[in-house]
């Protein structure tokens, strides 16, 4: 009826959600840096996130440099400028498309899975059934998560990296018709250790979201199959929207000058 | 019986949001009593079973065990407790990415009393001990039917040697078969293992068969509780309506919960 108090019901109703938010993510950390540690379960999620995405990232990151190569001809061509498209293929590649598609891609694809896993677990009372065999499920199920996110991202951006430029290289001369070695060569002078280094750490904060949301959303689902989709989608669908605020954040502190 | 009971419970009381679920419970489980609570759906038995096991914290009374209080208990100390405790619950919730063997010997592994290798010789041995052979270890728990699932549960809160088994409506969703075989191994066991046993159910047979003593449990109060064989004269007519299961009576079940 009042206005004011739709208002203000969403606004309280969005705090307690951040607050959640940042207890579940503070217990997660801190569980993930104390021990006991369990390397068995963080290897095997390193696998699932790290060497099961390279199909997906590594074919998103090869189209994202040929059309880059592509688009980037089509404007600089008229300005008689085309030497300038390898400077820009690696330093988007670098700087921004690889991070970014890589982190919507595994977002996709990990935290719908972790938060669907976590979520069966919760309604199937697996996670009740942990307390009960002296096993915090914090850190048996989300600190390991957490972990490999942080440690797999960069890697896969790394690679993703690599891929983009080639798709790049591909697209520029085999069908623009550059020089091989000379647009290796320009590749090679415009990339500085920053652009890679600035991709790279914004890996590893888009690993830490993709994991945490799809933990977050599992842990707190409820109410069975309808309770693990929504959880699922709400994953998804937060990973994604924090990746591409955080990335702006991040870009702001790292280049703006 | 000692003079200080296993488990006690006084005046403990749960509300979620507006909807009071148990309204001042008092109940004491003797050393080697076995217990059964009785009472319908969404009276509250499995928010009792939850608060005893501090995976829910009440709203107000003490709960101790061993005349230990283990309300607003710190997690550390929690989970000391929790090393007494074994539990079967509901749908088994076994952890379907680990093997049947490593699902009963988890939380020896958890507390590492054992090595992985001393670990599947101990979960086979559990395994025989409710009947089921030593080939169904290396199964996953999908692999298995509803009432060996419930077996494989047993195995697993026994494996530990508890001195207090909770079951949580053992019986729900088996045959009748199926029913009878599991309460005959839930007796011998808890005799085996010399644990103390509370459980909850709303299956008069089964509550007939493993109890020494009743409760029953009757919109968030202890409304009667005595020997099981003075279950048929309690003089109480909810009780009476509830082990004949009628639906003229005293307990009027709230069509829309």
């Amino acid at each position: 009826m009042n206005p004011l108090q739709t208002i203000g019901r969403v606004v309280l109703k969005f705090l307690a959600t951040t607050g959640r938010l940042i207890t579940f993510m503070a217990l997660g950390v801190s569980h993930a840096v104390r021990p006991p540690f369990y390397p068995r379960i963080i290897l095997r999620q390193i696998i699932d996130i790290g060497y099961y995405s390279l199909p997906v990232v590594g074919l998103t990151a090869v189209f994202a440099g040929m059309v880059l190569a592509l688009q980037s001809y089509t404007g600089f061509s008229r300005f008689s400028a085309e030497g300038a498209i390898a400077n820009v293929v690696v330093l988007s590649i670098t700087r921004e498309l690889g991070p970014v598609l890589a982190g919507l891609m595994v977002a996709g694809r990990i935290g719908a899975s972790l938060a669907a896993e976590i979520g069966t677990m919760r309604v199937t009372e697996q996670i009740d059934a942990l307390t009960t065999l002296s096993t915090n499920p914090m850190k048996y199920l989300v600190a390991p998560r957490l972990i490999a996110g942080i440690v797999t991202f960069p890697f896969l951006v790394l690679i993703a990296d690599i891929i983009g430029v080639f798709g790049g290289y591909l697209v520029a001369v085999y069908k623009l018709g550059f020089n091989p070695s000379n647009y290796l060569q320009n590749t090679w002078d415009f990339l500085t250790a920053e652009d890679v280094n600035s991709g790279l750490v914004k890996a590893a904060v888009f690993g830490f979201i993709v994991t945490l949301m799809g933990c977050y959303h599992g842990y707190n689902s409820k109410g069975g199959a309808q309770g693990v989709g929504r959880a699922t989608t709400n994953a998804v669908v937060s990973a994604c929207i924090l990746i591409l605020c955080s990335d702006y954040i991040l870009t702001e502190m790292f280049f703006a000058k | 019986m000692s003079d200080q009971p296993k488990i006690q419970l006084r005046d403990v009381a749960k509300a979620f949001g507006r909807k009071v679920v148990l309204n001042g419970i008092d109940l004491d489980v003797g050393v080697g009593e076995s217990v059964v609570i009785i009472g319908g759906s969404g009276t509250g038995k499995s928010v009792m079973l939850k608060s005893i096991l501090g995976l829910l914290t009440p709203d107000r009374g003490s709960i101790k065990v061993d005349g230990q209080e283990v309300v607003g208990m710190g997690t550390a100390d929690r989970e000391e407790v929790n090393h007494k405790f074994g539990m079967l619950f509901q749908g088994a919730a076994l952890f379907d990415s680990l093997p049947v063997w490593e699902n009963v010997s988890f939380g020896l592994l958890a507390e590492k009393r054992c090595t992985r290798h001393e670990a599947h010789d101990i979960a086979i041995q559990k395994l025989a001990m409710v009947g089921m052979n030593a080939d169904v270890a290396d199964l996953m728990p999908s692999e298995l039917s509803g009432g060996m699932q419930k077996r494989v549960g047993l195995a697993r809160a026994i494996a530990s040697d508890p001195e207090v088994i909770f079951f949580d409506e053992p019986t729900t969703g088996l045959d009748p078969i199926m029913a009878d075989v599991i309460n005959d191994l839930i007796v011998k066991v808890t005799r085996e293992v010399g644990a103390t046993a509370l459980s909850i159910t709303h299956d008069m047979a089964s509550a007939r068969k493993i109890a020494n003593r009743i409760a029953m449990l009757y919109e968030g109060k202890i409304i009667w509780q005595g020997p099981v064989d003075e279950i048929d004269n309690s003089g109480n007519a909810h009780v009476d309506q509830f082990i004949h299961g009628r639906a003229e009576g005293p307990i009027k079940m709230a069509v829309r919960a």
